[in-house]
């Protein structure tokens, strides 16, 4: 990527619009409906378990290891080939070419293992038959041997043994050791979050058919089809071009299928190749859990000082994060732990130590939020913790460490935050939300309710903006336009419900000035857009609409030059308006007109866009430079009830101010902003992991793994998409991401959930609440607050289970 | 005794969408679901769990009522059978749009709210929002909520869903055209099965008997005695599904007309085992708005309209969520082997984990469940880790009676906290003619633990489950005594619909 290619796209800033323009259906800031919504409903959108399979394709079923660590001994699988339908039976010794789909090149993911088992489920081979009832019948039958090895099945087991998927990294500001001994007040805690499955209801799928020469091509259900491309060819032993991934639509990733697709994908590649049939993975959901990673669960230690406005003066921070069997993308996780340490505080001199820690378990991965919510869960509890410390209220704590705008901007990672709107997004939501009066009834409420206990928090979230690996924030498009003035666009983003593909298509409308109809949106193929990012880190609008701004600006270029030359207008008096492009005082056509002539004229109609990121860098060795390219910024308030007796809650309100710049449009990220946040909202409460002292993950199906149900979404839910938003960049039409910031806002739950808590104690005790919050969470911190108001010393404020 | 109905016919007989079809020669344990996909090619159901628990498979099954008019339910099309389709009309996703294809008032609305991201469980929410539809629409938040406590979306976060609901809104069930199609097609199917034999589908991969009478039913069962007997399959559907288990022969009840019937006489209730809790959710609810409530709870509506209050007790599970409830009231079960008939107390029926007090051949012919005596108050509470269709990690149920300031009559049942549901009888003991006061509470508390040793798994810890079994005590204690003080963060009104 050259500089200049930037600074074209730089010098065509899309513009101040405000509103949507008239007399275009379907431009930037209209509420258009997602494009497959009336597929959806209907059941006509097409999944790759849809697609109708030709004659002769085979079903694969993967077999899993049935101990956490050890080596194999023996593996019998003649009973599995001589099974019913079973046509190929895979192992290790089957890959082709490099046995690894591991996504930073870390070499420690397997296809199939050689020998050694990490997990317990790791599949250890697989199996393809005529029907998959066949192929999964058949796995029953192997007979396998291993000789078992010590398990490290906990983080804190890992983090004592030292055993790491890579090396411990280090950010710091300042002198935090010496500022904490300063201190006038210093708190230290520990607490324990847990992970969280992605439970996309479309599960983890492949289906591969192979083409001539040995090629191959795959239907996936994945964020990243060049990763895919890339690993399969790998493991085939192929150079990429053999390799075609094409992704019409998920259903659902949340991350999950950034990294996690591959492995499948692979197996049914290799049965494909090496039969010449189609060859389909689909997993089971039971298979789904347990064999693909998830959020990590992180245990954080802090040491925090702070003065008597509960002012942070010194923060030493430590995380854990359990990456599982292999380094994935957990490097990159822990490092987006680190830059939100601070979510939207100042916390001066700061040292931030981050260990990834190597378990056997499945080997976890991206999710939404990408580590940001473990660093942003951290830091919220501590001010809490802080707020009760000194008797305040724990907003008036969080605004008093809310960054400067003009000083106390710098973040641990010496990036200036330049684009600070919270105070402003905080008063409004105040004065919509009457957070202090409903604070005083609820103080009210408790008084007289010895039982069911109500609270309440708001929590901001600043969520850095960009791949913080530099070299990822580029993506490329691809328009056509045919004879007829229809817009055939592609690019590199993927469609998994986010609204990525209508909001680009939105952008081309706008530029073109075309009614959205006449642009057809297609599948993401690694044959159309080549080297592509992963569609994550909420980019995928951001990049994507502005490489597809780019090819449509070219062929536009195109179409202004010959117009002007035609009827000899200078370019600057062709001008486009809604469906019609006007030359001058000459005259006025038709798009499909000018597009028609322009055809005739040989001038291409065709053009591929390109974007990268401007302005961001990152120096890892000192941890210091400006990764994001800009902030996403929300407040939220949430309310419950908990019942003192049980530990069971209730979210009752839920106020959002949510800043997505100038909305591309507002109905698709009011979508995400509501899923986010009741996403957050299962991983803070009902949904936990449970593994037994086997290391089996005991929730591994909805009937165990509890996401939010309708019922869970609170009964008074009130949404804004910020009034005043803006971003400072030259973002596309000035919009802001939304996929991910906020499903952070959910953070205000669980400490609306942990002030209901405390209120058991008067206030005065700290409930050391970890995260999920089940029942059984909550109710063991009323517990230790009732202890600890039992045991409470005058001049100290005590933390319930210290 | 009657003789099995010696003429059988091998063939299922069911309207899919308008259109007739008889199979022949289908697996038997064939799901609804894969045959939608696998054989029909209509891919718009989709699979997100086959386990029933995401709905992203929801069908709706129609079937003739008493009144000559159709009654519509919905139904996991995952765990659902082929052959329990028999005499009954299967609508999908794709029977929705109109001829002239447009999109149904309910798809359309959820266009209109925004109301599908990925997509993947949005059929299964159109299938539940047709349901409510069918019955004339809900504005109602609550009801919405339970309509479709049994559809996860992972993308939404629901609020354009309910607004969705609220927009379609309903058709009237005095609608004459409607009305006229529900009876055309209710004549149509009672035509198709009319005087037809009871079917039995036997294939090679296995056999599938599903009789009409209890006497049919009890004398197949002499018969094989080894069968597996199938009510609405949200737990033998599993077996298939998640164990990959082959069921030879499959004896199903779903058709036993003389098993599906909620009576009441002098106070009793006597319920068949055939009933679904949807069918049995007012008559329980009658009883006290606990179990109404509990009933909601046991799962979705989906799981209700297809599990049995027979199924729950004859499987046994530890933490069934109504066995508790009926132990507390002192409900009875008829057994039936052959000819011979039995009743026991439900609490004997349990003897221990995965072992219950029925012979092979002999089947669960009604549960017998007396209503409290005037004074007793009955209270029931499930801790879950979600309130919506989740699997209880606790269940209480307490049926007690005060006089004068003392404990009377009490009966105190537990699910979750041993083997089998269970009553606390050393519990029940500390409190019976004591005064209903702080001390006895405390040591009704203290007898549970020798009560119960609960156990740890993955939907909570013994310690939280000791400790909610004797803190839902002092919630008792708290209703019973002061009941002006809030309890309940659900369930707060007498749930029964």
């Amino acid at each position: 990527m050259s500089d200049n290619a930037s600074k074209a796209i730089d010098t065509k800033d899309p513009g101040e619009l405000l509103a949507p323009t008239p007399g275009l259906s379907g431009g930037v800031r209209s509420a258009s409906k997602h494009d497959s919504g009336p597929k959806h409903v209907a059941g006509e959108a097409v999944y790759v378990d849809d697609i109708l399979e030709p004659f002769g394709t085979l079903h694969l079923a993967p077999g899993a290891a049935t101990i956490a660590h050890g080596r194999i001994t023996k593996m019998d699988l003649s009973k599995v080939r001589s099974a019913p339908g079973v046509v190929c039976v895979l192992t290790a010794d089957d890959v082709p070419g490099v046995n690894d789909v591991s996504p930073a090149h870390t070499h420690d993911d397997p296809v199939l293992p050689d020998g050694i088992v990490q997990f317990y489920g790791q599949p250890v081979f697989c199996v393809a038959a005529e029907t998959r009832e066949q192929a999964r019948n058949a796995v029953k039958l192997a007979e396998i041997e291993y000789e078992e090895l010590p398990a490290i099945l906990s983080v804190k087991e890992a983090l004592e043994k030292q055993q790491f998927v890579a090396p411990p990294h280090v950010m710091a500001q300042g002198d935090a050791k010496s500022a904490l001994a300063r201190a006038k007040h210093r708190r230290s805690g520990v607490m324990e979050i847990g992970g969280q499955d992605h439970f996309y209801l479309e599960g983890q799928i492949t289906f591969a058919i192979p083409q001539e020469d040995g090629d191959v091509l795959l239907h996936c259900s994945t964020q990243h089809p060049s990763e895919v491309q890339h690993n399969i060819a790998n493991v085939l032993g192929r150079p990429a071009n053999a390799v075609t991934v094409e992704v019409r639509r998920m259903g659902g990733g949340f991350g999950g299928k950034e990294t996690q697709a591959s492995q499948w994908a692979a197996l049914a590649a290799i049965v494909a190749v090496k039969t010449g049939r189609p060859a389909k993975m689909r997993l089971d959901r039971d298979d789904d859990m347990v064999m693909t990673g998830k959020r990590h669960d992180f245990i954080v230690e802090y040491d925090v000082g702070f003065d008597d406005d509960g002012r942070i003066c010194g923060l030493d921070i430590q995380y854990a994060a359990n990456c599982g069997f292999s380094a994935d993308l957990s490097a990159a996780i822990c490092d987006r732990a680190m830059f939100h340490t601070d979510n939207a505080y100042f916390l001066g001199d700061v040292e931030i130590r981050s260990y990834r820690c190597k378990t056997n378990l499945v080997s976890n991965t991206a999710f939404r939020g990408f580590g940001g919510p473990q660093g942003m869960v951290a830091i919220e509890r501590i001010i809490d913790e802080i707020a009760m410390t000194i008797g305040r209220d724990p907003l008036d704590v969080r605004i008093v460490n809310y960054y400067g705008t003009t000083d106390r901007n710098t973040t641990p990672y010496h990036m200036t935050v330049e684009d600070n709107v919270l105070a402003e997004l905080t008063n409004d939501i105040l004065a919509s939300c009457d957070y202090r009066k409903r604070r005083e009834e609820i103080d009210a409420f408790n008084a007289q309710s010895p039982v069911i206990k109500r609270g309440i928090s708001i929590t901001p979230v600043k969520f850095g903006i960009s791949f913080t690996t530099t070299f990822l924030n580029q993506a490329g498009a691809l328009i056509h336009i045919y004879q007829d003035g229809s817009v055939h666009l592609n690019h590199g983003g993927t469609e998994m419900g986010q609204g990525l593909f209508i909001k680009v298509a939105q952008v081309v409308a706008e530029e073109f000035q075309i009614d959205l109809d006449r642009i057809k949106i297609t599948a993401t193929n690694t044959g159309k857009v080549p080297n592509t990012s992963a569609t994550a880190a909420s980019s995928g609008a951001d990049m994507n609409g502005m490489a597809a701004r780019d090819a449509a600006i070219i062929i536009k270029s195109r179409l202004i030059a010959f117009a002007a030359e035609k009827y000899g207008v200078a370019e600057a008096a062709v001008r486009f308006v809604p469906g019609r492009v006007i030359v001058g005082d000459v005259t006025e056509l038709e798009f499909a007109d000018l597009v028609k002539q322009a055809y005739l004229a040989r001038v291409s109609l065709s053009a591929t866009g390109y974007y990268a990121t401007p302005k961001i860098h990152y120096d890892r060795e000192t941890a210091s430079g400006r990764p994001f390219y800009y902030f996403a910024y929300g407040v939220a308030c949430s309310e419950v009830m908990i019942d003192t007796l049980t530990g069971e809650y209730k979210v009752t309100r839920v106020d959002i101010s949510h800043d997505v710049g100038r909305s591309l449009n507002p109905a698709i990220d009011r979508g995400q902003i509501e899923g986010g946040f009741i996403q957050g909202m299962g991983w803070l409460t009902s949904e936990e992991l449970w593994w037994d002292d086997a290391g089996r993950l005991r929730t591994h199906a909805p009937s165990t793994y509890k996401i939010p149900a309708c019922s869970d979404r609170p009964e008074d839910f009130r949404l804004e998409l910020w009034s005043s938003g803006r971003n400072v960049e030259k973002t596309i039409h000035r919009s802001k991401a939304v996929g991910e910031p906020p499903l952070m806002l959910a953070i205000s739950v669980h400490r609306a959930i942990a002030d209901a808590i405390a209120s058991v104690g008067d206030y005065k005790v700290i409930p050391m609440l970890n995260a999920p919050a089940t029942p059984e969470a909550v109710l063991n911190a009323v517990a230790n607050v009732a202890k600890g108001m039992i045991a409470q010393s005058h001049d100290a404020v005590p933390a319930a289970g210290e | 005794m009657t003789k099995p109905a010696l003429d059988t016919r091998d063939d299922i007989r069911f309207l899919f969408g308008n259109e007739e079809r008889r199979l022949r020669d289908i697996d038997p344990q064939m799901t609804v679901l894969n045959w939608l996909r696998l054989n029909e090619r209509k891919t718009g159901t989709k699979e997100g769990c086959a386990e029933g628990d995401c709905g992203a498979c929801t069908v709706i099954l129609g079937e003739p009522n008493s009144q000559g008019s159709m009654r519509y339910r919905t139904v996991n099309a995952c765990i659902q059978f082929m052959p329990t389709l028999d005499g009954k009309q299967l609508l999908a996703v794709e029977h929705l749009k109109s001829e002239d294809g447009s999109l149904h008032p309910v798809q359309q609305a959820i266009v209109e709210t925004h109301g599908s991201q990925c997509g993947f469980c949005t059929p299964g929410f159109v299938m539940s929002l047709y349901q409510l539809w069918l019955d004339g629409g809900e504005d109602d938040r609550g009801a919405i909520n339970d309509a479709l406590a049994g559809n996860l979306c992972r993308c939404t976060g629901y609020g354009p869903i309910i607004e969705a609901a609220r927009k379609a809104g309903g058709i009237s069930a005095t609608d004459p055209v409607e009305q006229k199609r529900r009876s055309d097609i209710a004549t149509r199917l009672s035509t198709m099965v009319e005087g037809a034999d009871m079917l039995a589908l036997e294939m090679p991969v296995g056999r599938y008997f599903a009789p009409r009478s209890s006497d049919e039913l009890a004398a197949l069962l002499v018969a094989h005695p080894d069968a597996t007997v199938l009510a609405g399959g949200t737990d033998v559907g599993l077996w298939v599904t998640k164990m990959l288990k082959r069921l030879d022969p499959i004896i199903y009840i779903g058709d036993v007309a003389d098993l599906k019937s909620v009576r009441e006489k002098d106070g009793v209730l006597t319920i068949g085992a055939g009933v679904t809790y949807s069918d049995a959710h007012n008559a329980l609810g009658m009883i006290a708005g606990d179990v109404g409530e509990l009933v909601r709870r046991i799962g979705s509506r989906q799981i209700r309209n297809a599990g049995t209050v027979g199924g729950n007790i004859a499987n046994g599970s530890p933490i069934g969520d109504t066995p508790p409830a009926l132990i507390a009231l002192d409900a009875r079960i008829a057994l039936r082997m052959g000819d011979i008939r039995r009743e026991v107390a439900l609490e004997d029926f349990f003897i221990t984990y995965g072992k219950q007090d029925r012979a092979k051949g002999e089947f669960v012919e009604s549960i017998i469940v007396p209503k409290p005596a005037a004074g007793v108050q009955f209270k029931a509470y499930k801790i879950s880790k979600r309130f919506d269709q989740d699997i209880t990690a606790v269940l209480a149920a307490f049926a007690i009676r005060i006089d004068g300031g003392k404990v009377v009559e009490f009966r105190a049942a537990f699910g979750g906290m041993a083997g089998t549901p269970m009553r606390a009888k050393k519990c029940e003991a500390a409190l019976i003619g004591k005064d209903w006061n702080e001390a006895s509470l405390n040591a009704a508390q203290l007898a549970l633990t020798r009560d119960f040793a609960p156990m740890s798994d993955m939907r909570a810890s013994k310690e939280y489950r000791m400790l909610v079994a004797q803190n839902l005590l002092t919630k008792l204690f708290i209703e019973t005594t002061a009941p002006e003080i809030a309890t309940r963060l659900v369930g707060r009104e007498a749930a029964h619909v």
